[in-house]
This record gives structure tokens, C-alpha cells and sequence, in this order.
């Protein structure tokens, strides 16, 4: 568990992505792809929900290992999830890529929130995947 | 604070990231660029992003408005050196970086700088001999 709260924790959370995809001997363009979406999850969990914890696991499914982060947040939650998923949408100033890039980069998904709780986003990339 | 250099060659500004950009560094590069094309008035800006292993859509959109932003006061902006991988990455986050020229290595980056700038150079040396 790691406490994300400033921009410079965003590259030190995102190093220790990349050393459990390494430990499972993730190709580069996997590691690339799970890493650019934990980069786009941790800056939405600095931003729209003023920072936030994040874990790492390595998770197995028989011969396939895969790395498994989970986004915390407790900020104001998302109201319409499928409107949030959506390419190009975006409270902010921003392109509107970040939730459904990351989706797209990574193997599962999974996003739970609550207005007024907090947002917590689960994803995960196979080695293989 | 850190800060990403940026080399002065004849017409043309050099900027190597060698780290890994979290995003006020990337904004501060993005503002001290924009100045330096301004102060120095340099016709081209040349970005070498081999070291760089990760580009979100935040890096992206940076670099973006480096291009347009650079256009509008006259230089070109070429990136060179992006790693397959973050281009494969790019592509699937939905990001094409439309508008930014691109090429393989600095070397052809240079070149295709060199190219870019003699072309316009051409044009306003006929638009002096028409005023002629």
C-alpha cells in the first residue's frame, strides 16, 4: 500500500509497477501498456480526488502471472460511471482519455464509486495478456 | 527544482529528456520552451524522447502544445527517438499526436528540421522578389 499525494509520487508508484512486471517477465510492450495506465489512474486520483493509496500485487491463474493495482480514493466519487468511460468526456481541462485508455490498455477493469465516498478502480495485465 | 535543459544550436533548440516527466516538470518545459523559441528566435525545435519509457496522455497532450504552440511563432517542432513500445501505447490510449511531426532518430530529425525551414525560407525569398 502506498500513499499518492504529490506528482513526484506518481513516478516512484509507477517504478514500482514496473518492477513487479518485471519480476513476472512482462514483455516491454505490456509493462509500457499497464504502466501508461496507472499513470493515467494515478493522475485522475490526484486530481479528481485529491490523491489517494495505491496497491500492487502479483497475481497467478494457472501458468499466467499478472500484476494487479488497485486505486483508492475517497473523493467525490463519479455520479455517471458509463458517461466517465466514455473517449473524450472530461470534467476537467483534460482530453477525456484517461479512464477509457486505461481500460483499453489493460486485460480487466474494474471501477466501484460512490458520490461523497470515493472512487476505487482495479486493474490488471497479464504477462502474457 | 529540476528542469529540463534546452541546448541552443544555430536556428534551432535541442531538448533532451532523459527522465521520467511528472507533470509540473513537463509544464515547466512546455512554458521555458515557448520563451526560449521566442528570446532566440529559433526556427525549429527538436525533442528527443529515447530515454523516455512511459508517454501518457498528459506527456502527449504537452507535447502537442509544444508543437502548436512553437507554429504559431514561426518554428517547427519535430519528436525523435519514441520507443515502439510507447508509440504501440499511444495509439491504444487514443492519443495519435496528431500535428507532430515525428522521426526515427536525430539525426533524420535534424534533417527533416533542415528541410522544413528551407522550404518557407524559399517562399519568403519569392515573396521578396515579387515586392521587388
Amino acid at each position: 500500500m502506498m500513499q499518492v499525494v504529490r506528482e513526484q509520487d506518481v513516478v516512484l508508484f509507477r517504478n514500482r509497477v514496473k518492477e513487479a512486471a518485471v519480476k513476472i517477465k512482462m514483455g516491454l510492450v505490456n509493462q509500457t501498456r499497464l504502466i501508461t495506465a496507472t499513470s493515467e489512474l494515478l493522475r485522475n486520483m490526484l486530481r479528481y480526488g485529491n490523491g489517494g493509496q495505491g496497491l500492487i500485487e502479483i497475481v497467478s491463474r494457472g501458468r499466467d502471472n499478472g500484476v494487479r493495482v488497485t486505486f483508492m480514493d475517497k473523493g467525490p466519487g463519479i455520479a455517471d460511471i458509463p458517461l466517465a468511460m466514455r473517449d473524450g468526456y472530461s470534467t476537467g481541462k483534460s482530453l477525456g482519455l484517461g479512464l477509457p485508455g486505461a481500460k483499453r490498455l489493460v486485460n480487466e477493469f474494474e471501477i466501484k464509486s460512490k458520490v461523497g465516498e470515493g472512487t476505487t478502480i482495479i486493474i490488471l495485465k497479464w504477462a502474457n495478456g | 527544482m529540476d528542469k529540463i535543459p534546452i541546448l541552443r544550436m544555430g536556428n534551432f533548440l535541442l531538448v533532451t529528456i532523459q527522465v521520467d516527466l511528472y507533470d509540473r516538470l513537463a509544464l515547466n518545459l512546455e512554458a521555458d520552451l515557448v520563451q526560449m523559441v521566442n528570446k532566440t528566435s529559433a526556427k525549429g525545435v527538436l525533442i528527443d524522447i529515447s530515454a523516455v519509457s512511459i508517454v501518457d496522455s498528459f506527456m502527449g497532450r504537452i507535447i502537442g502544445n509544444i508543437a502548436s504552440m512553437s507554429k504559431i511563432l514561426d518554428a517547427q517542432t519535430v519528436v525523435v527517438g519514441m520507443q515502439p513500445a510507447v508509440a504501440i501505447t499511444l495509439i491504444e490510449l487514443g492519443l495519435p499526436l496528431k500535428g507532430v511531426h515525428t522521426a526515427l532518430d536525430v539525426e533524420k530529425g535534424m534533417n527533416l528540421l533542415k528541410s522544413m525551414i528551407d522550404d518557407s525560407d524559399e517562399e519568403i525569398e519569392e515573396d521578396d522578389f515579387i515586392t521587388e
